[in-house]
This record gives structure tokens, C-alpha cells and sequence, in this order.
């Protein structure tokens, strides 16, 4: 398998760490159902077939940590984006939308 | 020795008769020339008996010329470069080569567990399951130390392997499987375009078929033609050419695995040289040229050392300069095989007869038959063989149903051609059925992977070129890399009009589907009867196709068999696909140079050299190591010191960051 980083281009999968599912968000602990949020974010996985979003971190290239959408069944990758700027479509996304 | 090389050819083969090898088979001395492989200089000396097989002990000769070779499998060298199960048949001679046949007991000529043989009844599919069931305890302590030393072919060595191996990584635009006629000319097309390719072989030589068929290209034998292309390839700077490289396996984002075999053609590898290199090639582009494998055809007998693929017998005489018999008939239900007949008339050998199995034999064969004063039988096959080490007659059933022996010590057998298609299947893609070529075809391919020549089922010369060429142009263009125009080659398409035969009924001799790991016809007949009818559990009950060979020459017929058994056609009884390796991969390989220290490197605390002066005794924690205690006045173990009741050394500070 081979990932496209946004900085470094093209690069085999031995440069890369898997870091698990990237459409996890931590959830607050100081809300009222932390526990069981806190269990959800932890253990429960939905093992779907098809596309998947994850982490990667570019561990023996530019270390930066990426979002990558694959598809489990075909191992073919549709998007490479840096987590930083998915990490901020998301606050912004949350503060317009708030 | 009376006559060195009884059965060497007086001319022909790509092979030095300037200078000649010693080498050495179970014990006996024998000499070939550089360019044998070690079945072909058998075969010269005149040995066709080279193994025993696997359960029944029965004696086995060689079946092929290439890496599908079921029966003729070897130990190789000594000591610690032992290697168990070499096929001779891609084993290049060296000068010293030393090797020894396998599950054979005192010797290969006279072995005691032949009397399986007569114990075969009892030796059917599904034997261990259904005899060693009870009583469990029994399984321990008899019955698997007793099946563990029976089992098995060769033996390995028991000592570290002193070679060393590597892995490296090439990037090219176009990468090109096989190295015949229609990888060849996909090169051509892609090189002179300036893109990058690698074009890769399993064999030391390139030219595949066109030269095992002697054939002629751009009007010229194709062996010159192939020296012409490969110094025309050679002359371009991009353009990387890999002999001896199998390309086993195919990986996500156009990655795939190759094993190089550097120096397995040396007695020991030269200084700095590993023995095998583990390439990892990342390819925009592929082009599969890998040709196709011949099917045996199954009938009683056809085991017997002397019984040959028809197209193995070509490359031993064309490729190798040896006769591989003095009286052949060739038995076949196709036209490119009924060719053979020709080679061995050229070669000097006497074709009694041409048996064809179709009830009309094409103008083709009957021309061959008149050119080569061969008797032809048509409508007519053989049932059985005769002859104990060696084939010494075949009974022929004419299209009359009369039986005729014919006296013969070669038979050239063809079922027809598998391409090999294995590497389009490693990604999920599902095999085709054709009837019109009566094989599996290539179904969908890994992305970036285009076929060509007879692994796309093009098996005349002229249209194999033809593919090759336009999928290298296609490649080269489509990495960016346009040129003017395709460059065309020139040759004639050999007709390869088959009709199916998968078995011969009636036949009282054991018919063999799988050599290597002794599945008669009367194994998927239980099977079928006992309900294993489903592909995935014939193989499993049976261990069909599940041998180093992965079943190349087997698995066809296996399910053409059911099929028949089930009155079903072939594509609804299932399909052959494959996993990587394509070819047996050496562990070693794979480890490289990670292995002992560089694999495990030991990790020695700060306090190391105080406790060792300390004379403390270390054990080993993880990649750590620590002292375990410091022996006192005379002790010497652990043991000791707990009868003392002294407690062992408490670990020192560092031990948390382990």
C-alpha cells in the first residue's frame, strides 16, 4: 500500500504508523455521561465494509499526522488531508455553528 | 560411466559444449555443460528416474522444464546450504553441484515404502482423518511421531544458513513480467519511448516459448532475435533488465514482490553477494507476459518416469540440445502440441505414433503425422503405460475401442494450455472461463495491470507479439512516455485448435491429477461421493493443488474432473485462484538482514559493566540484559542460592525503562 503525503508526495507504507479511527472526537469529561461516552470512544467500533477514515502519522518522513479515507475491502485511498486542517474545519465548523 | 551424455543432441541448445560441468547425483558422478539446467543434464545422461513420490513411493522422472515441475524435486548441496525440495528443473548446473533424491529408503532405485503402493486401497483421501480419530490419547504418543517421520519429502539443514540476503526497492514506469516473445516486444515498445521499465524473467535466458518451439521471428530463429532485442533493450539508459526474477506477488498501489535469485547458480555466492535479493517494485504500469502452462492429460500410468509435457519435451531438445527419449508417442488433443512430433523427427527420435484424441484431427496434425512417418490414431487414447522404472509401452484404445500396444520410452503428453494468471487473481480478481480456448482466461486485473501474449490467451506467435507490442505501447503512453508508432514484428500464428479431454475413462492403471501430492482420479471420485464436492473442499480433502507447486499442472483438471463427476459445467463448479507466492520464497528472503542481532539487537543497562564486574549472571529481559544474581563464595545457581535463603539481587534502577 502506498499513502500520498501532502508534503513529501508518494511514499511506502513502512513510513507510516497507523494510529487508528480518525472520525473519533474525545469527548468531555466533564459532562454528565462521560462514563459512558468515555466507554463508546474507548471500545466500540463499527467495523464497517467500505470507506474508513484513519490516522496515520508520517513517522520516517515529515511526521505529520494525516487523515486518510480508504476503502477496507479494495485498499483503495480516495483522500489524504493533514489532520491539523481537518481538525480545524472542525472547530470552525462547530464555532459558525454554534 | 560408458558414454558420457548418451542423449546430448549433436547440435542445437543454448548451451556451451565448449566446456563441461561435473556434477553429482545421489552419489554417481555425471558431466553437462554451462546452460543445463540439472533436469536437462539428467536427461542427457540418460537418469529419468529422479524422486519417489509423496504417498504411494511410486518412482517419478521429470514431468516439465519449468517451475511447475511437480515430481523432480531434489536436495541440494550440503551442510549448511542443504536445501530440500529444488525443482531440477529450474536448478541451473554449476560445476560441483551435488544432489541427492528424496523420500527414497536405502535407494532411490530400491525403496521400502514402495509397499505403500499395494497398500493404496487403504490410502485414500481423507485417510488420517478417518483412521486416527480414536482413541485421542493415542494421537500424542503414536500415531503423529509415526505420520511425522513417514511425511515429508526433503530434509532441510539443521544448521544456520552462512548466506546472507537482501531487500531493495525499484520504481519504474513499466514493469514487464516474462521476458518471451510478447514481454519482449512490450519492452521494445515501451524502452524506445525513453519510459522506465523493468523487464523481468524467472530464467536466466529470455525468450521463452519462441525458443523452446524454435521458432522464427522478423525471418530470423528466434533465438537471434532475441539476442537482438536484448542488446537493442540493452542500449537504453531507462530500460533495467532482471534474468533470474520471479515476480510472486502483487500488493496495493501497484507494488509487487520479486525474489532475484543472485547467486542459487553458484556453489557458494561471491564475495559481498548475497544468495538471493527480495525486491519490492512500485510500477505505474504492468504488463503481464507470463505465458501459459501445459495441462497433463490423465490417464492410467501417467506417472510413469518417460511420460512428459509435450512442451518440455521441445524445450529439452530445442533449448537444451538433449533427446529425452529414443521412441516417443505423442498424445494430444491440440494442434500446437502435435508440433512436438516435428522437434522429435528433427532431433532424431522415432515418433511411433501420434495419438490425438479428437475423432477428426485437424490438417495440421495429419501433415505432421505424414512428415514425420508417425503412425496417427485418431479418436484414440492411452489408458495405460507400462514399465517399472520407466515407460516401456503405452495401451493405446483406438477410436474402434481395440486395444494396441505400442512400444515406446517417451510419451509427449498435451491437455491444453493454463495461462498463468495467478498474479491477476492476488488482488481479489476472479478467473474467466472460455470455452472457445478451454482454459481460464484473466477476469478483472489489479489496478494498472494489462496482459498480453499467452497469459491473455494469444497462443500463436504472431498475435502474442502483437500483444505484447501494443501493450507496451499502450503502457509507455499512458505513463506519459508517447513515441510515433508501435513497432510490429513479423511471424506465423501456429493454429492451437483444442477440444476438451480432461481423463481417460476406463483406465486400471492409478491416474494422476496432482504428481506432487498423489490425488489419483479415484481421490475426487470419494470426494464427490462423500459430498466434497465444493471446490474449496475437494482441495482441502484431498490436499489437491496444495503442494510447492501450488497445482499449476493440477488444478484445472481437478475441476474439469468434478465437473464431470457432477454433471455441471466448469464455471459453475468454481474456479482456480491463487495467493502469493507464486513460486516458493525462501523465509530467509523475507528477513533479509534482519535476523539474530540485527533482528533482536541486546540492550545493556548503564550499571553493565559495574555488575559484570560485580561478576554478576545476566538473563535475559526482553531486548534487556540485566543481572539476575550475584553469585557468592563458590554458588554457581539459581538453584543454590534459593536453598540458601538468600534473595536473589534486587533489579537496579533503570529496570523501569524497559
Amino acid at each position: 500500500m502506498r499513502i500520498i503525503c501532502p508534503h513529501c508526495g508518494e511514499r511506502g507504507l513502512d513510513e507510516f504508523v497507523y494510529h487508528g479511527d480518525a472520525s473519533l472526537t474525545r469527548p468531555d469529561p466533564a459532562s454528565a455521561t462521560a462514563m459512558a461516552d468515555f466507554v463508546r470512544y474507548a471500545f466500540e467500533r463499527e467495523n464497517k465494509a467500505g470507506a474508513h477514515r484513519e490516522l496515520w502519522y508520517h513517522s520516517a518522513g515529515c511526521h505529520a499526522w494525516l487523515v486518510v479515507t480508504r476503502n477496507v475491502i479494495t485498499h483503495a485511498i480516495a483522500s489524504v488531508e493533514l489532520a491539523r486542517d481537518v481538525a480545524l474545519a472542525r472547530d470552525l465548523a462547530a464555532r459558525t455553528g454554534a | 560411466m560408458t558414454k558420457a551424455q548418451p542423449n546430448r543432441l549433436a547440435r542445437g541448445g543454448l548451451i556451451d559444449r565448449s566446456r563441461a560441468l561435473q556434477f553429482y547425483f545421489d552419489g554417481h558422478t555425471y558431466t553437462g555443460h554451462p546452460g543445463d539446467t540439472l533436469a536437462s543434464a539428467l536427461i542427457a545422461n540418460g537418469v529419468s528416474l529422479t524422486g519417489r513420490s509423496f504417498k504411494y513411493h511410486r518412482p517419478r522422472g521429470i514431468l516439465s522444464a519449468g517451475s511447475e515441475e511437480p515430481n523432480a524435486l531434489v536436495e541440494l548441496r550440503t551442510g549448511s546450504r542443504q536445501e530440500a525440495n529444488t525443482k531440477a528443473t529450474v536448478t541451473e548446473l554449476y560445476d560441483g553441484l551435488d544432489a541427492r533424491s528424496q523420500n527414497r529408503w536405502p535407494s532411490l532405485a530400491f525403496d521400502v515404502l514402495s509397499i505403500n503402493s499395494l497398500l493404496a486401497p487403504i490410502f485414500v483421501a481423507g485417510f488420517y482423518y478417518k483412521t486416527f480419530m480414536w482413541p485421542a490419547a493415542l494421537w500424542e504418543k503414536l500415531y503423529e511421531p509415526a505420520i511425522r517421520r513417514a511425511a515429508g519429502l526433503g530434509r532441510a539443514s539443521d544448521e544456520a544458513d552462512p548466506d546472507t540476503y537482501e531487500k531493495a526497492t525499484a520504481f519504474c514506469d513499466v514493469l514487464i513480467i516474462g521476458g518471451g516473445p510478447a514481454g519482449l516486444a512490450a519492452a521494445i515498445n515501451a524502452g524506445k519511448s525513453g519510459a522506465r521499465v523493468i523487464l523481468a524473467d524467472e530464467n536466466v535466458n529470455f525468450g521463452g516459448r519462441a525458443i523452446d518451439d524454435a521458432a522464427v521471428i522478423d525471418n530470423i530463429p528466434a533465438g537471434a532475435w532475441t539476442a537482438a532485442a536484448l542488446s537493442q533493450l540493452g542500449a537504453m539508459a531507462e530500460v533495467k533488465i532482471m534474468p533470474r526474477t520471479t515476480v510472486f506477488g502483487v500488493y496495493d498501489g501497484g507494488t509487487y514482490g520479486a525474489i532475484e535469485r543472485v547467486s542459487d547458480h553458484l556453489a557458494v555466492p561471491a564475495r559481498g553477494q548475497p544468495r538471493q535479493r527480495l525486491w519490492r517494485i512500485v510500477a505505474k504500469h504492468t504488463i503481464l507476459a507470463s505465458g501459459a502452462t501445459e495441462r497433463p492429460i490423465v490417464f492410467g500410468g501417467n506417472d510413469r518416469p518417460g511420460v512428459m509435457l509435450a512442451g518440455a519435451v521441445r524445450t529439452y531438445i530445442n533449448r537444451f540440445g538433449v533427446a529425452p527419449g529414443r521412441q516417443a508417442v505423442v498424445f494430444v488433443n491440440n494442434d500446437y502440441a502435435a508440433m512436438t512430433a516435428t522437434a522429435l523427427d528433427q532431433a532424431g527420435v522415432q515418433v511411433v505414433a501420434i495419438v490425438d484424441s479428437r475423432a477428426t484431427p485437424s490438417d495440421t496434425v495429419r501433415e505432421i503425422a505424414s512428415a514425420t512417418e508417425a503412425q496417427l490414431l485418431s479418436g484414440a487414447v492411452i489408458v495405460d503405460t507400462r514399465g517399472s522404472k520407466r515407460v516401456r509401452s503405452v495401451c493405446v484404445r483406438t477410436a474402434g475401442a481395440e486395444k494396441v500396444t505400442l512400444d515406446c520410452d517417451l510419451v509427449a503428453m498435451s491437455g491444453g494450455y493454463n495461462p498463468n494468471i495467478q498474479l491477476t487473481t492476488h488482488l481479489n480478481g476472479r478467473p474467466v472461463w472460455s470455452d472457445a480456448l478451454v482454459t481460464f482466461n484473466a477476469g478483472t486485473l489489479p489496478p494498472g495491470m494489462a496482459i498480453a501474449g499467452a497469459a491473455a490467451g494469444q497462443f500463436g506467435l504472431k498475435s502474442c507479439l502483437a500483444s505484447g507490442a501494443t501493450a507496451g505501447f499502450d503502457a509507455a503512453t499512458a505513463s506519459g512516455f508517447g513515441s510515433a508508432a508501435a513497432v510490429g514484428f513479423n511471424a506465423i500464428d501456429e493454429s492451437a485448435a483444442i477440444e476438451p479431454l480432461w481423463r481417460v475413462d476406463g483406465c486400471r492403471g492409478k491416474a494422476f491429477v496432482d504428481q506432487q501430492n498423489d490425488v489419483t482420479v479415484g481421490d475426487i471420485e470419494l470426494a464427490e461421493r462423500e459430498g466434497f464436492r465444493a471446490v474449496e473442499h475437494l482441495k482441502r480433502y484431498t490436499t489437491l493443488g496444495m503442494a510447492t507447486d501450488q497445482g499449476r499442472t493440477a488444478n484445472v483438471n481437478a475441476l474439469a474432473i468434478m465437473a464431470e463427476l457432477t454433471s455441471k459445467t466448469i464455471p459453475q463448479t468454481g474456479m482456480t485462484v491463487a495467493r502469493p507466492p507464486y513460486t516458493p520464497v525462501a523465509i530467509g528472503a523475507f528477513a533479509g538482514h534482519h535476523r539474530g542481532q540485527d533482528f533482536k539487537p541486546t540492550r545493556l543497562p548503564p550499571s553493565y559493566a559495574w555488575a559484570k564486574e560485580q561478576g554478576a549472571v545476566f538473563v535475559e529481559t526482553g531486548l534487556w540484559l540485566r543481572p539476575s544474581y550475584f553469585p557468592q563464595g563458590g554458588e554457581n545457581s539459581m538453584g543454590r542460592l534459593r536453598t540458601n535463603g538468600r534473595a536473589p539481587a534486587s533489579l537496579p534502577m533503570d529496570s523501569a525503562s524497559a
